[in-house]
């Protein structure tokens, strides 16, 4: 057991702390709403990408550093300790690339992994349904065939940038006859058609992170199925298995912050003195800690064994339920601010609700875990 | 940066799960509970491969390894439940290692050591100390005052009446002095303090694994309505949480040992996040065990009690959770942030 960074990490992490000091990004743009702040985001991946910094885990052969794991990791955690905003295209570099480069042709990568770094064209995921949540494999969305075109129809949420986007990853069902998990085909499907409709979805921030997607009868060529035709659920766990694999290391600094700060608050205040604000507040430190320990953790695992383990599920679920607790606390040590509109902290409450529901609800991280970890049977339910 | 435990490290987990999973089976445990007896035997043997000086100097007849082996060993005892003063001793010595004189040292550590000596560490409230572990059969008592000071007593300096809890893999006294008995530890009785809540709280993690473990085994096992009970979410996702309380718990039991050694620094802050999360959690999963386990669960053989029993000393042991909780405040509101880490 060595809880420290080797030499290498460490000169990865100063040389990226370094960087970020001398490039920060602009200020954040006050006006112009959402797509000013996404041409923000954009403008600042580019600035990532000029100094070899959008995505230090693609092999150095597609414009990465091929960066370790633990790189990887350190990365995330420095754009969040840095508090720069998340760059435009982390699907893209996320999930996208790493599943074209595990599943797609050489002219497929050739084609879009390049653009996807530069931020010159924008990725979004199209995979939940309004009837495909947590049974992702039961989509409905249809592909048929169509001389060498495929014709989609169906309608998809949850679909964050797609207004934005140029490229979404689309799994619809190519075979209705066969098994639910069979019958699917992973497509890389251009966003710039009639056919598409993009709907913003407002949440309860009032915002619109994310989009409904309507399609009828869209045109996708058949040089754009990833993977082959039928294999579309395979394809489709390794992008979510991508999912949080780095990303969870900047949310759980970003909780971290607002831990720290809360904490500022509270001593400011002399709540610290108060003995149910301390154990409310300690609480806090030990999750948040230990949160960052499980993460760590699971990262030697996943280097020592391979695959990530489905232990990530309890680092996931920690998590959430961590954030929602934070938030809430910080309602009774901040005061009516935090549940002023528009102000930061009712904000991070409002938009904490959905940790627990998106990228897996807790119910399905605890099914996960029974089944997987602990080998428990699985619940039979009526087809 | 590494979570895994050295080769020599798993080597010493494999070997003494091994030993006890045959020494300190069940039914030997509970014999020896149900009589209120120390196992002698066991003790002798674990004597013999010197386990209870693991983590003392060599100087002192120790085996000079480091606080991670020691929590290996006492999660492997809080699984097995061994009914032997393992962790007593260990805690007991651990403060007059960081604490006493040269000549403290000299006088008690080569017998804590061997295990020649039993030792016994208790919390002085009041004017004496509760439920002290180890206390019927220790020669050396260390007696904390006021959480900050701590003096050593020879057994016959000390007034032990013993008082049996409801633990009784582990015997336990009342322990009270005069003010002039026994000699005053002048050194780092905190950094004695923070190493002895580690071992507790590995001993919890290893109580809350076994819980688990007889847990699943039992509902996967145990039918109703045709099916196994575990597959009711109802039960499974009682048993997700007990997993995910375990994992926080080992996880910063696991990070308190490595600062012991490698980051003394922040041990304050570790040893309290570790015994806050491993009392919560010896408490949550060992209730949960019984819960889970039905009407068997609340009978005498099931076994699943003794845990439970284990699980209610060691967290309140050296302080529970909330005082953990108050004292990390304390640390928080000095240090603010606790971004400097790693």
């Amino acid at each position: 057991m060595d809880l420290t960074f080797s030499q290498q990490e460490t000169a990865f992490r100063d040389e990226l702390r370094a960087w970020l000091a001398d490039n920060p990004p602009d200020p954040r743009p006050l006006d112009g709403g959402e797509d000013a702040e996404y041409a923000w985001r954009r403008d600042w991946q580019r600035r990532l990408y000029d100094g070899g910094w959008a995505a230090p885990h693609w092999p150095t052969e597609y414009g990465g550093r091929g960066s370790t794991q633990t790189e990887s990791a350190i990365y995330f955690e420095e754009i969040g300790r840095a508090r720069v905003p998340m760059a435009a295209n982390i699907l893209g570099t996320l999930l996208g690339g790493p599943t074209l480069m595990q599943w797609g042709t050489p002219e497929q990568k050739e084609r879009y992994l390049s653009p996807i770094l530069s931020a010159e064209e924008i990725w979004c995921q199209g995979f939940s349904e309004p009837d495909a949540g947590s049974d992702l494999a039961a989509l409905k969305t249809r592909a048929v065939k169509d001389g060498d075109e495929w014709v989609v129809t169906g309608q998809k949420v949850w679909t964050s940038g797609a207004q934005y986007a140029t490229w979404c990853m689309l799994v619809a069902r190519t075979d209705s006859e066969t098994d639910k998990h069979k019958g699917l085909t992973y497509f890389l499907m251009n966003m710039n058609q009639d056919a598409v409709q993009v709907r913003p979805l407002r949440q309860i921030t009032g915002e619109a992170e994310f989009n409904e997607l309507f399609i009828e009868e869209a045109r996708i060529p058949d040089e754009n199925v990833v993977g082959g035709v039928g294999n579309g659920w395979k394809v489709a766990l390794t992008t979510l298995m991508n999912e949080r694999a780095g990303l969870g290391f900047a949310l759980q600094i970003r909780m971290r912050q607002l831990l720290d700060d809360l904490i500022a608050t509270a001593v400011e205040r002399g709540l610290l003195d108060d003995p149910l604000y301390a154990d409310a507040l300690a609480e806090l430190h030990v999750r948040c800690e230990s949160i960052r320990l499980l993460a760590w953790k699971g990262l030697t695992d996943s280097e020592r064994y391979g695959q990530p383990g489905p232990e990530g599920s309890l680092v996931k679920w920690l998590w959430s339920d961590t954030n929602q607790r934070l938030t809430q606390l910080a309602v009774d040590i901040i005061g009516p601010d935090a549940l002023t509109a528009g102000t930061s902290w009712s904000y991070e409450q409002l938009r904490a609700r959905g940790n627990t529901i998106e990228g897996g609800t807790t119910e399905v991280l605890k099914n996960i875990i029974a089944e997987r970890v602990l080998g428990l049977p699985r619940l039979k339910v009526a087809a | 940066m590494d979570f895994g435990f050295t080769d020599d490290q798993r080597e010493i987990q494999r070997t003494a799960r091994e030993l006890l999973a045959e020494r300190a089976n069940p039914a030997r445990v509970r014999e020896h509970a149900e009589a209120g007896r120390t196992d002698e035997a066991l003790w002798a043997e674990l004597r013999e491969l010197g386990w209870p000086g693991i983590a003392l100097e060599e100087a002192y007849g120790g085996q000079g390894l480091g606080r991670i082996e020691l929590s290996i060993l006492s999660e492997e005892l809080g699984r097995s439940l061994a009914p032997v003063p393992f962790l007593p001793s260990v805690i007991a010595g651990t403060l007059i290692e960081q604490a006493g004189s040269p000549a403290q040292r000299e006088r008690w550590l080569p017998g804590l050591a061997a295990g020649e000596l039993i030792g016994a560490l208790g919390e002085v409230v009041g004017g004496a100390a509760e439920l002290v572990i180890g206390a019927p059969e220790a020669q050396v008592i260390v007696l904390l005052e006021e959480g900050h000071t701590a003096r050593v007593l020879a057994a016959e300096e000390a007034d032990v009446e013993p008082v049996a809890s409801i633990d009784s893999t582990r015997s336990t006294a009342r322990v009270s002095a005069p003010e002039d008995a026994g000699e005053a530890l002048e050194g780092d009785v905190r950094a004695g303090v923070d190493r002895a809540l580690v071992a507790v709280s590995s001993e919890l993690v290893g109580v809350c694994d076994r819980a688990l473990e007889m847990t699943v085994a039992y509902v996967k096992e145990r039918r109703q309505f045709g099916v196994s009970v575990g597959s009711y979410q109802a039960v499974s996702h009682r048993c997700a949480q007990m997993l995910l309380d375990t994992e926080k718990a080992r996880s910063t039991a696991a990070f308190a040992a490595w600062t012991a050694d490698a980051d003394p620094e922040r041990l304050p802050e570790a040893a309290a996040m570790a015994k806050a999360a491993a009392s919560d959690a010896g408490r949550e999963v060992t209730a949960s065990a019984i819960q889970a386990h039905g009407g068997i669960g609340f009978t005498w053989e099931a076994d699943v009690h003794w845990l439970y029993k284990r699980a209610q000393l060691d967290a309140a042991l050296l302080g529970g959770a909330k005082p953990q909780r108050a004292h990390l405040a304390e640390i928080l509101a000095k240090q603010g942030s606790a971004l400097g880490v790693a």
